[in-house]
């Protein structure tokens, strides 16, 4: 085991670079952080479109989330993987191709959290607000989404270690990831898969585990800041 | 790009790869789905537990799985597992089918800690006294579990469980990696041998929504006959 990390350590961390692709760990870190950010913002988009007073606009974008949802991810990888080029002439590397595909099956997902997180807000809040004077998209952007992307913040971490692990599916087309890069010295080794793939699944391990801790911590800590405030409101 | 075709699929041999690919899915999902049950509520049992030990053996349970991606399960079963075995079982193993044993291992286990945790959360919703109660009338702790408090959770357990096995249902696509002739496999294969991404895609597509769709009727459906009942 401590002959394995001696060896292949940078090759497990960063890949063949600076000789080659980025790859490895950090790869894989970098895709779930960019899958994400960009999926945040579609997610919003599709979240407050599933609840849109307009049909011509609720159903088609219902109809696109719950396909999505209905569908592995792997589907969706295959589909950007084969499809997309032939269709729009463009031949995109392994990375875009993966980071299309987690920002399209990460934004169906999102615009479910975000839903419920704006269904989460007291129904008050908006009436209060359009009473003061705000129209229906102000009412939203300036008085219901900054509440409800609060309490959507420790969903959104683990999203983030749903992420990390959905990642790794970039080894079926490939990419040079972390599992990817196990597997590769799996075969440079032959004898040794047991330590190889433990090492690999104690990775993620650490990552996700740690991640979802922080969620729970943080999820803890806003419902803490919460209660003190509406204590504070009612003693007032 | 040439134009859509799908009859190309409803005859001779691609057709019968997907159809076998369909069908091997589908039995991954049920022989999962029927190990990783009594499996989900052993653990859940555990967790719920008033000896520390069985706690602790949980929990790691959950966590230790959970936070490893399914493809990660899969690629040790198939790739690491086996180097412990004896020979002899080893050679066993291999004449049989040996990826869809491992995939079914990775997916047994895999969603039996999702359901654990939806188990256990819904035992815990409700009122300890009810499990104090039974103690209260003589009932050892397992037999309260069994006969008292289990009975009026199920209603709660229930839903999110068969979201869990939708999520079950889409997971066996990444059996393929293993080299698993699911679904998702023959859907690649069929590709590879007719440059047909488009029509061999939609099938598989169209397959895994319409289980899925099923899947969540049958949610709507339980949902709507046994409603939650609120004290």
């Amino acid at each position: 085991m401590k002959e394995l990390i001696e060896k292949y350590w940078l090759y497990f961390l960063v890949g063949q670079y600076p000789h080659g692709p980025l790859g490895g760990l950090t790869l894989t870190l970098l895709l779930a952080a960019a899958g994400l950010l960009l999926a945040l913002p579609l997610g919003v988009l599709l979240g407050i479109a599933r609840l849109s007073a307009y049909r011509w606009l609720r159903w088609p974008v219902t109809a696109l989330v719950m396909t999505v949802r209905g569908t592995p991810l792997l589907m969706v990888v295959f589909w950007a993987y084969f499809f997309l080029p032939s269709v729009t002439g463009v031949k995109t590397n392994q990375f875009s191709t993966m980071l299309i595909a987690l920002v399209l099956f990460d934004g169906a997902y999102l615009a479910e959290i975000v839903r419920a997180g704006i269904l989460g807000v007291p129904r008050g809040q908006a009436e209060a607000a359009r009473s003061l004077g705000l129209g229906a998209s102000g009412a939203l952007r300036f008085v219901v989404l900054p509440q409800a992307l609060r309490s959507m913040l420790p969903s959104l971490v683990n999203q983030f270690a749903s992420s990390i692990k959905e990642t790794s599916l970039g080894y079926i087309i490939g990419l040079q990831e972390v599992s990817f890069i196990a597997s590769q010295i799996n075969n440079l080794e032959l004898t040794k898969p047991m330590p190889i793939y433990l090492m690999l699944a104690g990775t993620y391990f650490l990552l996700c585990f740690g991640l979802s801790r922080l969620a729970f911590w943080l999820d803890r800590s806003l419902s803490v800041a919460r209660l003190s405030r509406a204590a504070a409101v009612r003693t007032a | 790009m040439a134009h859509f075709d799908l009859s190309l699929l409803l005859t001779g041999q691609y057709r019968e790869w997907l159809l076998a690919g369909l069908r091997l899915s589908l039995e991954l999902t049920a022989i999962a789905l029927v190990l990783a049950l009594p499996l989900a509520v052993t653990v859940a049992l555990m967790r719920l537990s008033p000896v520390r030990f069985l706690r602790a053996i949980g929990l790691s349970f959950v966590e230790g799985i959970r936070n490893v991606p399914l493809l990660v399960h899969m690629l040790f079963w198939y790739f690491g597992a086996p180097e412990l075995l004896p020979e002899s079982l080893r050679q066993r193993l291999n004449e049989g089918n040996f990826e869809a044993l491992s995939a079914i291992v990775a997916l047994t286990l895999y969603t039996a800690a999702y359901m654990s945790e939806d188990i256990r959360s819904g035992v815990r919703a409700i009122p300890t006294v009810q499990l104090e109660a039974g103690r209260a009338l003589g009932f050892g702790y397992l037999a309260s579990m069994r006969l008292i408090v289990l009975p009026q959770a199920v209603r709660i357990i229930v839903p999110p469980l068969i979201s869990q096995t939708l999520n079950l249902w889409k997971n066996t696509s990444i059996a393929t990696v293993i080299g698993v002739g699911e679904l998702m496999y023959q859907a690649a294969k069929v590709e590879a041998a007719s440059f047909r991404s488009a029509e061999a895609f939609s099938f598989a597509t169209i397959s895994y929504l319409s289980v899925s769709l099923i899947i969540t009727g049958i949610a709507a459906w339980y949902q709507h006959r046994h409603p939650l009942r609120t004290a």
